[in-house]
């Protein structure tokens, strides 16, 4: 029942060519059992689709552009490019395409300079405009990785709009010939207490456990933030990473004239229809309830098998170009592998195989249906590509063929027919690369002087012993500081074997090689508030802050990916915030010699006139030539007496402004962000791979929100071992030292007898190093002279928070129809 | 020694449980859902998983895979076998073993390192412990609440069926907190935590998972010495 193996290559068509059916004996292969006649379909429609002819014949028919998103110009445009009026399906297929989503048509012309502002680097195989960036990591082998986000379909509908976020972002790693090993989730919501973050934030972390567990990766890290400002637009990324032999990168270009085009994986459905124009490329309004259908809906299991049968595709060669359908689902995949080739193509829709008799030739070009993948084989190897999936019980289906480009040199059409019918004839570039571009006005929000005039360190502090143990204590149950094991317990961290470290360590490490322990540290991180303070700061301080946390584990930062979160790019403020963060990510990005890969922009994550913080999620890739020398988190129980020794590496200020502190006690945003000096971190960097190298460092913690008591109490809650600490007498209060949110900074352990070769590390690579105390037996967190609190009470109010919140029974959702049915009918093959 | 890891579609950790079986000083061989053959394996590992994507009840369909007919043979004939999660999901739905894994009382997945007290050490999987030993060891899982009819629950208990019980808290409701338990003759065991994710002190919490194969390896080796049954006496 999987497959269909015939051949299209008979029908070899001039790339103008009018419609021309296939063989019936093809057609009549074509059809899975249980699929209905190809004459029931057509009886649906009085007088059939809309076809090119149709489109010829009444030049003046109205048409619903602008319920489709398209602008009037836009309109006019696109009847310019084909001389007539678009059918039906072209119509959506533009609609599509030239979406905010697909086409980045307000971010394109700011998301140049990473490309211009490319730092030097050897090692990168592919990035942006590939479906993820490659970064070679060894002579054999390369990584690809990528976040991306899904935060309109979360909100919708949290189960699905998670799970398939991590389905879209997996299919994504695997198209670039890669066998994706893990996934990281950044998530932000509105307040903790807030009864609709009771209603997303249960669906989002089962949807992304669900889907995750049961494709077998592991979950190594991310973000859970709650803050008002995503009330009514939670942010759902969703990071994968992937690891191939470099000879496998794969390319999505449909090349070689007479090629045939395969449909791999789950069949099409209604589901996702819309949804990259409808839910991604506009304002929430009232009515999002009644956008529900446009959420996909996900087999995790469909993509396992996907996911091994297209590797063991590439390893057999069989492939000659691949694409994932995402977003835009068949429109998308089937441009843009025919514009990146300069090919065209022709393609015979009604081959598509249907879960639903009755969708229209629209509504299959237009379907968001999750798990599945394009394929561009040879004729030759197309029986063997049949052969591999049906061993997997994955359908696979030639639905076309590549097809010459113009005799003049000029690209080949994508001409798309549907039972004799030629709905689509249409240059493909026009869809998947001339999309409009605006370079739309930028305006600096009218609030911001006041905004950052209104500053945190002037508000009230405590002061004694006792006002410090407190504030410490609220601070850690806080819900962006407390544990956050009700959320990372649904994840399975272990699978594959190779997780050396997860959350809650600063990045999650992986083992690549299990010969020579070559390996990788990712991390991801943003503040949106320090970018509301300052986009262009903002940006920076989350790549800072990445970057950090890759580098305290000892392995060395190469590469970046970045999910842009903002509101909507039609009010300059906006614009102006988006602007200026991609500025601030593109020179950090050149200063600190790590390449943006590749990466996503999410739009229109605004409800009214209120635009969510602007909230650029960067992650950072390092790599480890000894994964065995990662250096973790959590201090060590004290091997010798007395315990290691604890050195504060870096400068403390007065930055308070932003800071966790402010928002915790005072409720308060307001200020300038931390300084970022990229050099600095550079400097801190490079000390930790060599101290790691040198096996120096027992223990280390990036410092970041919350400040040093934060890290304090979860490097002593990781191992239950306790630190005696002594604040340094520089003019500074104790207040300052515990909760400044300064950038650039880590707490190291080092075991006594290494703390001289530290010191003189430091000293060589000039970062500052300040003695802080040491590793304790006791079960305690002593600040002398301040107050001490016992591990059990840190622990206590720690922990409680996420689990009084949510701890009720679980939003629990069932395996969709199509899937069981799916599962049904492989069962039978067996 | 042979160590067969089941490969079925779903199947998530069975590279790690062939990597367990390298770990421990056995040859792992691949064994595929659709092919009946054993290639002549001494021990089988059914991995950690969802099996044809468990939308049914878990296992309830592997069980029927053409490898499993072979297994279910081979087992009845002594052969060990150890279920690991949905292997032991399945291991129960071939009623090699009695009762059934349900879903978590608390209805989340759940994965965290589980300290679990091993009882009875005369199977073939669990000879290299010591009664009453504690070991750590990762559970993830969604379904994994262990649950029989008293009856069955007090014959497991009298027999010393249990092979191990959850052990400062139970992480899935599990009845009389029981995290795996074995056949009469003890060549068949299931257990819910994951010991192939115990072997290595990079990547697991503790070497505990180690025991339970170098035991059958043991067990194995004692066998082809003496003649008999691997998984030590018939009751």
């Amino acid at each position: 029942m999987t497959t269909q193996p015939e051949t299209a290559t008979s029908e070899a068509q001039p790339s103008r060519a009018v419609p021309n059916q296939p063989p019936a004996a093809a057609a009549a292969s074509n059809k899975p059992s249980g699929f209905a006649a190809t004459d029931v379909l057509v009886n649906e429609f009085a007088d059939g689709p809309d076809t090119v002819d149709k489109a010829v014949a009444s030049p003046d028919e109205l048409q619903p552009h602008a319920e489709l998103g398209l602008k009037d110009d836009e309109y006019d445009r696109i009847r310019q490019i084909l001389d007539r009026r678009p059918t039906a399906s072209e119509l959506a297929m533009y609609s599509i395409m030239w979406s905010e989503h697909c086409s980045y048509k307000s971010s394109k012309v700011h998301l140049r300079q990473f490309g211009e502002k490319t730092p030097p680097n050897t090692r990168m195989l592919a990035g942006i405009g590939e479906n993820a960036g490659v970064v070679q990591i060894s002579d054999k082998i390369a990584v690809t990785f990528k976040v991306e986000s899904h935060n309109h379909p979360s909100y919708v509908e949290p189960y699905q709009g998670a799970a398939t976020g991590v389905g879209g972002i997996v299919r994504d790693i695997l198209a670039m010939g890669a066998r994706p090993i893990a996934v990281m989730d950044p998530l932000r919501f509105g307040a903790a207490d807030h009864p609709d973050t009771a209603r997303v934030l249960p669906g989002v972390v089962a949807g992304i456990g669900g889907y995750g567990n049961c494709l077998g990766l592991p979950n190594i890290g991310g973000e859970i933030v709650f803050d008002p400002t995503y009330q009514g637009n939670p942010l759902v990324n969703a990071l994968s990473i992937g690891v191939l032999p470099v000879e496998r990168l794969q390319k999505k270009e449909a090349t070689g004239t007479g090629n045939i085009v395969v449909l791999l994986g789950a069949r099409t459905g209604r589901d996702g229809i819309g949804g990259v124009s409808v839910l991604a490329s506009a304002t929430f309004d009232e009515e999002a309830e009644q956008r529900r259908p446009s959420v996909q809906v996900g087999d995790p299991f469909m993509e396992k098998l996907l996911i091994e049968s297209c590797l063991e595709l590439y390893d057999a060669g069989l492939v000659s170009g691949i694409q994932d359908l995402g977003g835009a689902g068949l429109t998308c995949a089937l441009t843009e592998t025919a514009a990146a080739a300069g090919t065209g193509m022709r393609v015979w829709l009604e081959r598509v195989p249907l879960r639903e008799a009755s969708m229209s030739p629209t509504e299959i070009l237009a379907s968001e249906s999750q798990e599945r993948m394009l394929l561009i084989v040879t004729p030759e190897n197309l029986a063997a590509v049949l052969k591999v999936a049906e061993k997997w019980g994955v359908w696979a289906t030639a639905i076309g063929e590549v097809t010459p480009a113009g005799a003049d040199g000029t690209p080949g059409r994508l001409v798309i027919s549907w039972n004799d019918h030629v709905v689509v004839d249409v240059p493909p570039g026009s869809l998947a690369d001339d999309g409009p571009v605006y370079a739309r006005p930028l305006r600096e929000p009218a609030d911001l002087i006041l905004l950052q005039a209104d500053r945190a360190e002037t508000l009230p502090r405590p002061s004694t012993g006792d006002e410090l143990r407190e504030t410490v204590l609220k601070m850690i149950a806080s819900p962006n500081l407390c544990d956050k094991s009700w959320v990372t317990e649904q994840y399975d961290r272990y699978v594959l074997g190779n997780t050396v470290l997860a959350q809650p360590e600063d990045s999650g490490v992986l083992r690549i090689d299990e010969e020579t322990g070559l390996g990788v540290a990712l991390s991801v991180d943003g503040n949106g508030r320090y970018a509301r303070l300052d986009p262009y700061e903002g940006a920076r301080l989350a790549l800072a802050e990445a970057y950090r946390n890759v580098a305290v584990t000892g392995a060395e930062p190469i590469a970046v990916t970045d999910c842009l979160n903002f509101g909507s790019p039609e009010d300059p403020a906006v614009m102006w915030q988006f602007a200026e963060a991609v500025r601030g990510l593109a020179d950090g990005c050149l200063q600190l010699g790590t390449p943006v890969t590749g990466g996503n922009v999410s739009f229109y994550n605004q409800t009214g006139a209120a635009a969510i913080h602007p909230t650029p999620v960067v992650g950072v890739l390092g790599i480890f030539d000894d994964v065995a020398r990662r250096i973790p988190m959590g201090f060590p129980a004290p091997a010798k007496a007395g315990g290691d020794l604890l050195f504060l590496l870096g400068e403390t200020r007065n930055e308070l402004s932003g800071s966790e502190w402010a928002w915790v006690t005072h409720g308060h945003l307001g200020g300038k962000p931390p300084k970022v000096d990229l050099a600095a971190e550079q400097a801190l960097g490079a000390l930790m791979g060599r101290a790691s190298k040198a096996g120096l460092v027992s223990a280390a913690h990036d410092l970041s929100d919350g400040g040093l008591a934060q890290v304090l109490v979860e490097s002593c809650l990781r191992h239950n071992v306790g630190a005696k600490v002594t604040l340094p007498e520089d003019g500074s209060t104790a207040f300052v030292h515990l909760f400044s949110e300064s950038a650039g900074r880590a707490v190291v352990a080092v075991p006594r007898g290494h703390d001289k070769a530290f010191l003189a590390l430091a000293a060589e690579f000039g970062v500052p190093v300040t003695p802080i105390g040491v590793t304790a037996e006791e079960q305690t967190l002593q600040i002398q002279d301040q107050f001490t609190i016992g591990l059990d009470e840190l622990r206590t109010a720690w922990s409680a928070t996420l689990k009084n919140l949510f701890g009720g029974p679980a939003e629990t959702a069932s395996a969709d129809g199509e899937g069981r049915s799916v599962t049904l009918e492989l069962t039978e093959r067996n | 020694m042979r160590i067969g890891v089941v490969t079925f579609p779903g199947s998530l950790d069975d590279g790690d449980a062939a990597r367990a079986a390298r770990i421990a000083g056995a040859e792992a061989v691949r064994l595929w859902h659709g092919d009946p053959d054993l290639h002549g394996v001494d021990a089988v590992v059914l991995p950690g998983g969802f099996s044809y994507g468990d939308y049914l009840r878990c296992g309830a369909i592997a069980r029927f895979a053409p490898v499993m007919e072979s297994i279910i043979d081979a087992a009845r004939g002594g052969l060990p076998v150890l279920g690991i999660c949905n292997g032991f999901q399945v291991l129960c739905e071939a009623h090699l073993l009695p009762g059934a894994l349900t879903r978590n009382q608390h209805l989340h997945f759940r994965n965290r390192d589980q300290w679990l007290k091993v009882e009875a050490t005369n199977t073939a999987w669990t000879n290299q412990f010591t009664p009453g030993q504690e070991i750590l060891i990762p559970v993830k899982n969604g379904e994994g609440c262990f649950v029989a009819d008293q009856k069955t629950l007090d014959s497991l208990e009298a027999e010393g069926r249990v092979i191990a019980r959850y052990v400062r808290g139970n992480p899935n409701g599990s009845q009389r907190d029981i995290a795996g338990i074995t056949n009469e003759a003890g060549n068949v065991v299931g257990i819910m935590p994951h010991p192939e994710h115990a072997v290595e002190a990079l990547t697991g919490p503790s070497l505990d998972g180690l025991g339970f194969f170098t035991s059958v390896l043991r067990a194995l080796a004692g066998s082809s010495a003496d003649g008999q049954l691997a998984g030590g006496q018939q009751r």
